[in-house]
């Protein structure tokens, strides 16, 4: 069966990819809709939504709550992705080499990847983006500084469990060289667990993307859902609107994406499979 | 013992499981008519996929559901129909009047509990007796067994016994109420055949002893001969043949027992050939050995040294099949492993012509792996799943400096020598069968054009009439290429087939070595001695070669 039909069995996870497809549209098309500024005063302040010309309402310096919707999804989605896709990559290359090599090498790896996962990796974010000023790239290099050492744990138990599998010892035999023997024949068999991961790690980022802005060290330039929940906060019994919309587009981006994740895993994780 | 009320104990009639959709067949097993009486021993045999296990797993209402399922047909055990009884009753005559033991005694026993509590749980969920009574009970079932020791075998964890007596601790707990029935289902399979042979003797006795009735599920035709009454064949989840014994295994009617019984290697030594002088691969004092170093050893446990490979020298000659045979922990894998350097030996030299190659380095030992290639074990796991067949096939040649066409064009010709189709060469592993798999694994190991061929048990995972056919291919490339093989396995039948040469291995040393039709005539050392009188079935073979 095709890896398709075996993911759109499942019907939660095609919901989930119908959303996730409706928010990158929104991220993508964000200009043409709205094509000002979502910083720009718009209009009356505090305006409820579908009044004075607002669809979800103006915030309290009378920015419109749609735009900054529309072009928050922009920056959860880019960093999102660009976070994980660093973090990925890291992960791989230090969870490869450990589980490969064993030894000394395992140790050492292992131990720097442990020193990282000790500290509470939100209150590491913090504190990266802190030293570094807060901009778009510390945010992503603090978040993936944060993520990478799931991803090297679980490529080096896949490592780990395939490097003694009897199709790798026939490739010793062969005098086939390291690097080659763990791109081309071990990193292809673990590349499902590294895509289910993956995307689930995009909606994790993207949550330490909004806690990042609501405690203001977003990029102070670049809108965000965050940005606009931590900005409506102090009146969120006066104009509920201003932090339940953004905080709606978080919830149901961050659900999209664990569902598509489950959905991946579902279709990839060859066990599961063979059950049905 | 209701013999005398009713002849049957149990009475299968006109079984069908079904699968789940989707399956490659409706049917597990299809209209399936089976009886048996007490004190009698039928063994049901059949190849991977027959229907054997499920059928006994239907008896003991064990069938995995609710996918798959009896369809129709009644399994009736003393009058009673097991399929059509409510749970409470069907748990009473588990344990109770029907018990079953595994495979893999390991699994089926609950590790973090004693071997006592387990025997102690069966008294206390299906009979009222005082603490005292269950354990001087459960005291006299494991000295029934066999079991040395068996007051310290009752304080033991399962991991602290060896796979022998695991079993034998299952069979005491399956013998424990005193059932009207047992079920074995491959009972002796992933045992060493000396102990295999003690467990045949152990459950014939205490058969005989309590006058059960054996159902016997094994794919294994030695086994069958040693301990049947009667025998059933199945074939795709049918029953192609069921008759005595001796009917069977010495006048097969069906076409399908008679050509499993045919697949059977004959326990007859091949005929000696002509010996080349010339040595293709010697091997000289080679030692190994495996520890534990560091980790926890400050608390007091002592690092425990196994001596896998202890001082072992062998020669293998131009176009000479070397067989090494053991049981398992010998060290015969580790000795192929280290053979073809894909483990570093702790000392000894190792010759491939002339070459010393043991303390060569990975670069250094890059031109010389052409000459020394290996087939594996298991066809599942010795193949990358995510390369196609072609390229598998190539990538030897293509790492050794040949173009990509020409390796192609040999990998192309090497699929048609080891008898596949030509549409294999774009195809993933997964889409052949285990036998066709260990093809690709030796087109892979000849794609380099070795001098020698190193196989570590390439035919145990497979079934008999497979195995057959791969042991026919590997004599017949052998012939064609002048290869030297170095051929390792557990099974004698093999062995004899195979080899012209076999050095016998215990304990990481060799016991004794010599030509097969010599070792097998006239053996030595008492350890080939007892792994000869272990094979299962000799004696119907040699009846039938007499």
């Amino acid at each position: 069966m095709s890896f398709w039909k075996r993911f759109a069995r499942n019907r939660q996870a095609v919901l989930g990819m119908i959303i996730l497809a409706l928010v990158i549209l929104m991220a993508i098309f964000a200009s043409a809709f709205y094509p000002d500024d979502p910083f720009r005063l718009a209009g009356k302040p505090l305006s409820p939504p579908g009044t004075s010309g607002f669809l979800l309402g103006s915030d309290s310096l009378g920015r419109d709550v749609a735009s900054g919707i529309a072009h928050g999804a922009k920056t959860s989605i880019m960093i999102g992705l660009v976070a994980t896709v660093a973090a990925v990559f890291i992960g791989v290359i230090f969870g490869a080499l450990s589980g490969y090599y064993g030894g000394k090498i395992d140790d050492g790896l292992m131990r720097v990847t442990e020193m990282f996962q000790t500290i509470p990796s939100f209150v590491f974010a913090i504190l990266l983006v802190a030293i570094m000023k807060p901009s778009i790239e510390s945010i992503v290099i603090a978040i993936t500084v944060v993520s990478w050492p799931g991803v090297a744990r679980l490529v080096r138990g896949e490592f780990l469990a395939l490097k003694n599998r009897e199709f790798v010892q026939a490739c010793h035999t062969l005098g086939m060289g390291d690097i080659q023997i763990m791109l081309r024949e071990i990193l292809p068999n673990c590349v499902s667990p590294i895509i289910v991961v993956g995307s689930l790690m995009v909606a994790t980022a993207i949550l330490i993307e909004s806690g990042l802005a609501f405690l203001g060290l977003g990029d102070p330039n670049i809108m965000s859902w965050g940005f606009q929940i931590g900005a409506g906060r102090t009146m969120l019994r006066s104009a509920w609107w201003v932090c339940t919309f953004p905080g709606i587009a978080i919830l149901v981006t961050v659900l999209a994406i664990n569902l598509v994740g489950e959905g991946l895993n579902d279709a990839l994780n060859p066990r599961l499979r063979e059950r049905q | 013992m209701s013999d005398t009320a009713s002849n049957k104990l149990l009475d299968i009639q006109n079984l069908s499981i079904l699968l789940p959709d989707g399956a490659d067949r409706r049917y597990a097993v299809e209209d399936i008519s089976i009886d048996l009486s007490p004190g009698e021993t039928l063994c049901i045999v059949g190849e991977s996929g027959s229907g054997k296990s499920l059928t006994a797993r239907a008896v003991m209402g064990l069938l995995p559901g609710p996918k798959v399922r009896v369809g129709e047909g009644a399994i009736n055990f003393l009058g009673e129909d097991t399929t059509k009884v409510t749970p409470e009753r069907l748990r009473d005559i588990r344990g109770n009047e029907i018990s079953m033991i595994f495979q893999e005694p390991m699994t089926a026993l609950n590790p973090v509990m004693r071997i006592g509590d387990q025997i102690d749980e069966i008294f206390r969920f299906h009979v009222s007796m005082s603490a005292k009574e269950r354990a001087a009970r459960a005291l006299q079932l494991l000295t029934d067994v066999n079991l040395p020791d068996p007051a310290g075998i009752m304080r033991a964890y399962p991991h602290e016994l060896s796979g022998g007596q695991r079993q034998r601790a299952m069979i005491a707990m399956a013998l424990a109420l005193e059932p009207k029935i047992l079920i074995a289902d491959e009972p002796t399979t992933a045992l060493d055949v000396t102990t295999q042979a003690q467990i045949l003797k152990l459950i014939k006795d205490l058969q005989q002893q309590h006058h059960t009735g054996v159902l016997f599920i094994t794919h294994d035709f030695g086994v069958v001969a040693d301990i049947a009454d009667r025998v059933a064949v199945m074939q795709y989840g049918k029953l192609v043949e069921m008759g005595t014994v001796h009917e069977v295994l010495n006048a097969p009617q069906h076409p399908y027992t008679k050509g499993l019984i045919a697949a059977i290697p004959k326990l007859k030594p091949r005929a000696a050939r002509e010996q080349s002088k010339e040595s293709v691969l010697s091997a000289h004092g080679v030692r190994k050995t495996f520890g534990s170093t560091g980790g926890f050893s400050f608390f007091g446990k002592k690092d425990r040294v196994v001596h896998a490979v202890n001082d072992v020298s062998i020669e293998v000659r131009r176009g000479e099949t070397l067989g090494i045979v053991g049981e398992s922990g010998s060290g015969k894998s580790t000795m192929a492993r280290c053979l073809i350097r894909l483990m570093d030996i702790d000392d000894g030299e190792i010759y491939v012509g002339d070459q010393e190659i043991s303390k060569l380095d990975r670069k250094h030992m890059r031109p010389h792996r052409r000459r020394l290639q290996m087939v594996f074990q298991d066809p599942f796991a010795s193949l990358n799943p995510r390369i196609r067949v072609g390229q598998i096939i190539a990538q030897g040649p293509i790492l050794q400096g040949v173009t990509k066409e020409e390796a192609y064009k040999r990998a192309k010709d090497l699929i048609s020598i080891v008898g596949l189709e030509e549409s294999a060469f774009d195809r993933f592993p997964h889409e052949f069968s285990g036998g066709q798999r260990q093809r690709i694994g030796i087109a892979r190991a000849l794609a380099l054009e070795p001098d020698i061929l190193i196989a570590d048990e390439p035919v145990s995972a497979l079934d008999v009439s497979i195995q057959a056919q791969i042991l026919e291919l590997l004599d017949k490339i052998r012939k064609q290429m002048n290869l030297s093989m170095v051929f390792i396995t557990h099974d004698l039948r093999v062995a004899a087939q195979v080899c012209d040469r076999v050095a016998v291995m215990q304990y990481g040393k060799v016991v004794e070595i010599g030509p097969t039709a010599e070792l097998f005539g006239d053996p030595q050392h008492d350890y080939t001695k007892a792994l000869l009188a272990a094979i299962p079935g000799k004696d119907w073979q040699t009846e039938e070669v007499a």
